[in-house]
């Protein structure tokens, strides 16, 4: 019954969300309306790290406690995370197109966030593979643990690498570098992908329960 | 018994199961000694192109060693069924992963050591000057490596294609080692002081330390049966 409200809600969320993006919010003026695709773009990027600290969190509390439920938190929190990463790394690439005038650039944060998504991509894989299901949460759990504090250096590392994507806008020092008319339709595309990515879950996560009682 | 003696029985048996067979050992060896062949089919004879890519083809030859050499840190223990064995050791089970890591530095370094030397000889490159800077450059990727690979190993251990899942896990993790060996590498080579380097080396640093405490702590989880 929550699930389903917290689904209704989301889903409100994501039309007000596509509503305010397309209508609401200013055309932008070099780029056009491609530029629109930044308000999925940027948000589910945010959805997805937020899932992925989520699921390091909940991983930890796994190794110390062995609930299952909270396995399958960890389990859910990082197909959705994949799936968001997924959603940011091909809206990316379509922008880039007509943008950049190519589909795909070795470029510091394309690189950096395919790594992670393919990181992640990897505890996936990791769970299918192990045929023992507990041995598989202890395995995924210190992997998603292992993945989380790795981000930081990959970020770093491929940051030294190469730089061609414009810097991060919001999160920096100094006068706000994006007008009131961007960042308020961004912020409500974040909620609407945050509370989707939460349905997500709780659905996940009861699926996931389900198989495992199914097995059982 | 000490943490330090736990740790030091199993790299000791680790290398004198190694010694008496050699068989990692010597694949890998042959296995490095192929790879020259086919980074030299498929660059050509071509001097400058060579320099051009030498930190790259050398950290590759290391990588894929490592893979391949790595990959097998369980294996013993796994067919001859004493994982058993390693479960019913007494006191922290971390110590167990220090010992393995550590033999798996040792043939590491062995095989590092023979590439070096074997790419002076076929590609006539002269590593001298550069040596004093490579050997921090490569003390920290290699110790990067082998601790996320020690652990890997272990995750990978009970799966079945783990011969496919280990590299394709490992690879991605190791991405801030390699970008940090290859870069530094690429300097050193190039005449750069070891001082110009500096931030790839506390990257690297950095690295290994949370490789190091994250195989630490968790090593436990993924040993219990």
């Amino acid at each position: 019954m929550l699930t389903q409200t917290l689904g209704w809600i989301a889903a409100v969320a994501v039309i007000a969300g596509v509503a305010v993006a397309l209508g609401v919010a200013p055309r932008e003026a070099t780029q056009g309306n491609v530029q629109r695709i930044m308000y999925l773009h940027v948000p589910s990027v945010w959805v997805a790290y937020l899932a992925f600290v989520v699921t390091a969190v909940a991983s930890a509390v796994y190794l110390r406690n062995r609930a299952a439920a909270t396995d399958r938190l960890a389990h859910a929190t990082t197909e959705v995370g994949v799936l968001f990463l997924g959603v940011n790394i091909a809206t990316g690439s379509i922008w880039g197109k007509p943008t950049w005038g190519t589909w795909w650039a070795w470029d510091a944060r394309l690189t950096s966030v395919s790594i992670v998504f393919i990181l992640f991509l990897g505890a996936l894989l990791l769970r299918r593979a192990t045929e023992d299901p507990e041995r598989a949460a202890r395995s995924a759990a210190v992997l998603a643990i292992f993945g989380a504090l790795n981000i930081y250096l990959v970020h770093q590392s491929v940051n030294w690498w190469r730089t061609l994507h414009q810097p991060p806008s919001l999160l920096k020092a100094g006068p706000a570098a994006m007008p009131g008319a961007i960042l308020a339709p961004l912020l409500i595309n974040f909620l609407a992908l945050g509370l989707l990515a939460a349905y997500f879950v709780t659905r996940r996560v009861r699926v996931l329960a389900a198989e495992a009682e199914a097995l059982a | 018994m000490t943490y330090a003696r736990r740790a030091w029985i199993v790299l000791w048996k680790d290398l004198l199961v190694e010694r008496r067979s050699k068989e990692t050992l010597n694949a890998l060896v042959f296995f490095s000694l192929l790879l020259l062949f086919v980074f030299q089919f498929t660059l050509g004879p071509d001097r400058e192109r060579l320099t051009a890519v030498l930190p790259g083809l050398l950290w590759l030859g290391f990588v894929l060693a490592g893979l391949v050499g790595l990959g097998r840190t369980f294996l013993l223990e796994r067919e001859n069924d004493c994982w058993e064995g390693l479960l019913l050791a007494p006191g922290d089970k971390s110590a167990i992963y220090v010992g393995k890591l550590a033999a798996n530095l040792v043939l590491m370094g062995l095989v590092e050591a023979l590439v070096l030397a074997l790419f002076t000889v076929f590609f006539n490159v002269d590593l001298g000057p550069a040596l004093g800077g490579l050997v921090p450059v490569l003390a920290l990727g290699t110790l990067g490596l082998a601790a996320a690979g020690t652990l890997f190993a272990a995750m990978t251990a009970h799966v079945r294609a783990r011969e496919l899942l280990f590299p394709v896990l490992l690879l991605p993790a190791q991405v801030p080692v390699l970008l940090g060996t290859v870069k530094a590498t690429e300097a050193l080579l190039a005449g750069a002081p070891l001082g110009t380097v500096g931030h790839w080396l506390q990257l690297l640093a950095a690295a290994d330390a949370v490789y190091l405490v994250v195989g630490v702590l968790t090593f436990e989880f993924l040993l219990e049966g």
